[in-house]
């Protein structure tokens, strides 16, 4: 109990209902909105797992994940990448890049819970 | 010496002889005689010494007829019957020898006659075939023409150092250039021409890298092979050109050579334009659709869930979820609408791509890398089996692009290849060690545009990656320290090419000069290079006035192009231009140009630069050529353009000809010529009439021994009029 969860997403109307259901899983949860807000928020909130959309204006998830593989302090965090692009070649992309998990949107939300259980070790 | 003194000397000897026979005898029966004996002889001799000179004088009469009938006989009669002979064998086959005279000569004759007979025979029946072989020639001339003629695509087919052989009018429609300014009234002039560089239009590079790799493919014993790219035309129009060698043996191509020779290509173009602007938009609409509806579905199906999952929550979030999904539905929906609206006159895409097996790429990208970038490359683990269906000359440069940024500003040494599958992608890595970059490099790289050893390429490799359904990552290999580029890309299995045998070259007469396929490359040594074998433009301007120094300018420019010594009256250039002057009324009067047709006519800057592109790689040819060069020259710092080539002028030509005349005025020349007036005063008109006369005068040229380009100048440099200068 209590890890936390960092949700990256642009799009409210997914975050919502993302953010609703991570807490009532019982995880502290922190919202980002951009990539820079998402590494900023790593920084001083400490995740233990990401949410992190592809398709962020200015800089995409794929480089935020990258610069999160970067940093050997942040070595631990797990990521989750969403996304709505669900080509062969975008996912081996998340995965070389260095996310756990690539979903692709729509996804169930009983199999991403599972998931985020399963990364973290629950 | 003639027959009749011939005769006369024959005569002569004869009736010495006989004269010598009948003295001799008279001395030796005198020998024989008593002194007393001989002294009566003398005396009656004496006396009748008078009827001796009539008897021996007499004798000549017998001698001459008995030698004119020798000599009609055994001189005459043979004589004539050579004669009939040369007859026979130049002039007239059928001419048949009188057969009379003695025995001899008539068997002589008769022996003749049915040789000339089965001569004849002979001769009637090669030339039968000879006409035969050239209608049937003839024939599949005009059914090729047509064939061409009615193609959908374009055609040029070129030789080995990229000058057009042939070309159908399809590919001169496409490859027109307007004038620089786009909005010139006046029309575009096609770059298309026989014996003109295909370098004007496409880049060298592109042409020479599908030659390359159609090369590779001849020697890995490939039958037919084709290579395809995607290209500009200089008016703008996407073109898909599909290439294929045209294979033969090449005069003093060397013997044993195990491999055909190419000896030259034929281009078949497609203009895709349109195709690849639905295609765009098409893809623009699916990944729209594709992408919107997963993000939307997946907001409303993680809210119906969560309901689901929590019906005990609080009215207040409960409406906020069940907010979200009609939000969600009402997007989706007038996304369809928006989608399918557009959908509706959107054609299937044909991505420009080709097949081509992976080793063969990263060999070209080698290849370059080494030659361009003199930096070493080495193959790690290489699959040779994968092929994928790729732009392979974009992505080549793509690859040379990264492998130069790596050099240039990372100082790595070296970069080597590797290539494997996974599951339905290929992996094609560009790998190097010690230079660790950062995401902004790496991202950068790929959205900056390329340029790669001062080649620049209008696409960033992002754009180059997308085209191929690829994507592009850095990454490093921690237990090897290794770092590479990774470029994933779908692998297929090799088609085979949708045709692939050259078309035997032919169309409309003008369209093609086979010649050129002997005619060695554009030398500086064009001074030795025989007047026949030379491409020319023959030009006319029409003038303001006489006086360029004093304001006169160019209303009017035509010329027509001369090729293997044929004037091509398909390939012209004309041209009016706005002198931004008034023409003078006697000007008008001349050249028939009022100023009203010179309003919104282009003006000289853009104008010449499109003449000079005309005439690129030929002689100049004007009629008094010193007064339009004149013209030309002084707009050399206005335009930026030079006419640097070698000039010749038919009015010193004609001077050089035929010094003695008077007049070497275009007209007065033309008519000495036999060649009719037609269309004067226009600059085209003059243009072909100047064209007709030098023709003409190639072989008058010749035969006062002025065979070459070189002489023809230095001849024309001699002559009186060389000294005028406007």
């Amino acid at each position: 109990m209590g890890k936390r969860i960092l949700i990256a997403d642009d799009e409210p109307n997914i975050v919502v209902s993302l953010e609703f259901l991570m807490k009532q899983k019982g995880y502290a949860v922190r919202v980002a909105a951009t990539g820079e807000d998402a590494l900023n928020a790593i920084g001083d909130f400490g995740p233990d797992l990401i949410l992190l959309d592809v398709m962020m204006p200015r800089m995409s998830g794929y480089d935020v994940c990258q610069r999160v593989r970067e940093n050997p302090d942040w070595h631990g965090i797990k990521i989750i990448m969403l996304s709505a692009k669900g080509r062969d070649v975008e996912v081996t992309k998340g995965m070389a890049v260095g996310a756990d998990a690539y979903v692709t949107k729509p996804f169930s939300t009983k199999d991403l819970i599972a998931k985020v259980q399963e990364l973290l070790g629950e | 010496m003639s027959d009749r003194t011939r005769i006369a000397l024959a005569l002569v000897a004869a009736w010495g002889l006989v004269l010598a026979a009948i003295a001799a005898a008279a001395l030796l029966v005198g020998a024989d005689l008593a002194d007393h004996q001989r002294a009566v002889l003398a005396a009656v001799l004496q006396e009748r010494a008078p009827m001796l000179v009539v008897v021996s004088l007499l004798l000549l009469v017998p001698l001459v007829f008995i030698l004119k009938t020798l000599f009609s006989r055994y001189v005459k009669a043979p004589r004539r019957l050579a004669e009939d002979i040369r007859i026979m064998q130049t002039a007239n086959p059928g001419h048949r020898a009188p057969v009379r005279g003695s025995a001899e000569i008539r068997r002589l004759a008769d022996g003749f006659n049915s040789f000339a007979d089965a001569h004849e025979t002979l001769k009637r029946d090669v030339e039968a075939r000879v006409r035969e072989a050239n209608e049937r020639i003839e024939q599949e001339r005009s059914r090729l023409a047509a064939l061409m003629s009615e193609l959908a695509q374009s055609v040029i087919m070129c030789n080995i150092e990229g000058r057009i052989l042939l070309y159908n009018s399809r590919a001169m429609q496409l490859l027109r250039k307007p004038l620089d300014g786009a909005a010139a009234a006046g029309k575009a002039h096609s770059l298309v021409g026989l014996g003109r560089s295909i370098f004007a239009i496409f880049d060298r590079n592109l042409i020479i890298h599908a030659l390359d790799s159609i090369h590779d493919r001849l020697q890995q014993g490939a039958r037919g092979p084709v290579a395809s790219f995607v290209t500009t035309t200089p008016a703008g129009q996407l073109v898909r050109v599909q290439m294929a060698p045209v294979q033969g043996a090449a005069a003093g191509a060397a013997a044993g050579d195990a491999e055909q020779g190419v000896t030259g290509f034929v281009l078949i173009l497609d203009n895709i334009t349109r195709r690849i602007e639905t295609g765009n938009r098409r893809d623009l609409l699916l990944q729209t659709l594709t992408q919107g509806t997963r993000a939307s579905l997946g907001s409303m199906r993680a809210a119906v869930e969560t309901i689901a999952a929590f019906p005990e929550m609080e009215r207040q979030a409960q409406d906020r979820f069940i907010g979200i999904i009609g939000d969600e539905a009402q997007r989706l929906s007038a996304r369809l609408d928006e989608t399918v609206g557009e959908f509706a006159d959107s054609l299937r895409t044909e991505w420009p791509l080709e097949d081509m097996r992976g080793a063969d790429l990263i060999a070209a990208a080698r290849r370059r890398i080494e030659t361009r970038l003199g930096l070493p490359t080495k193959l790690e683990d290489v699959d040779e089996s994968i092929w994928f269906k790729v732009d392979s000359y974009s992505l080549m440069q793509g690859i040379s692009y990264l492998a130069s940024r790596l050099h240039e500003e990372f100082g790595i040494r070296e970069v080597r290849f590797g290539l494997k599958t996974e599951g339905q992608l290929a992996h094609l890595d560009l790998i190097w060690t010690g230079a660790p970059l950062g995401v902004e490099t790496t991202t950068s790289w790929q959205t900056d545009s390329m340029e790669t050893g001062g080649e620049a390429c209008p696409l960033t490799l992002k754009q180059i990656v997308e085209r191929h359904n690829a994507e592009i990552w850095y990454q490093i290999h921690k237990p090897s320290q290794r770092e590479y580029f990774r470029i994933a890309i779908p692998w297929t299995r090799p088609e085979e090419a949708t045709w692939s045998a050259p078309l035997p070259a032919e169309s409309r007469p003008e369209f093609y000069d086979f010649d050129l396929f002997h005619q060695p490359g554009q030398t500086p040594e064009q001074d030795s290079m025989p007047l026949t074998a030379l491409s020319y433009t023959v030009f006319d301007t029409e003038t303001t006035g006489l006086q360029p120094s004093q304001g006169d300018e160019i209303v009017s420019v035509g010329a027509v192009r001369i090729v293997n010594g044929r004037l091509l009256e398909h390939e012209v250039f004309e041209q009016l231009v706005d002198p931004r002057r008034e023409m003078s009324p006697e000007a008008s009067r001349i050249t028939g140009i009022e100023s009203s047709m010179l309003e919104n006519q282009p003006t000289i800057d853009r104008v010449l630069p499109a003449f000079h592109a005309f005439c690129a790689d030929t002689v100049l040819v004007a009629h008094n050529a010193a007064f339009d060069m004149r013209f030309l020259r002084l707009k050399e710092e206005a335009t930026g353009v030079r006419f640097t080539q070698p000039v010749l002028d038919t009015l010193l030509l004609s001077a050089v000809i035929d010094a003695r005349q008077e007049s070497h005025g275009l007209e007065v020349v033309a008519e000495r010529m036999g060649i009719n007036p037609i269309g004067r005063h226009t600059a085209l008109g003059d243009s072909i009439m100047t064209a007709e006369v030098f023709l003409r005068m190639i072989p008058l040229l010749a035969e006062q021994g002025i065979r070459t380009l070189g002489e023809a100048r230095a001849a024309s440099q001699k002559t009186y009029f060389a000294r005028i200068e406007y």
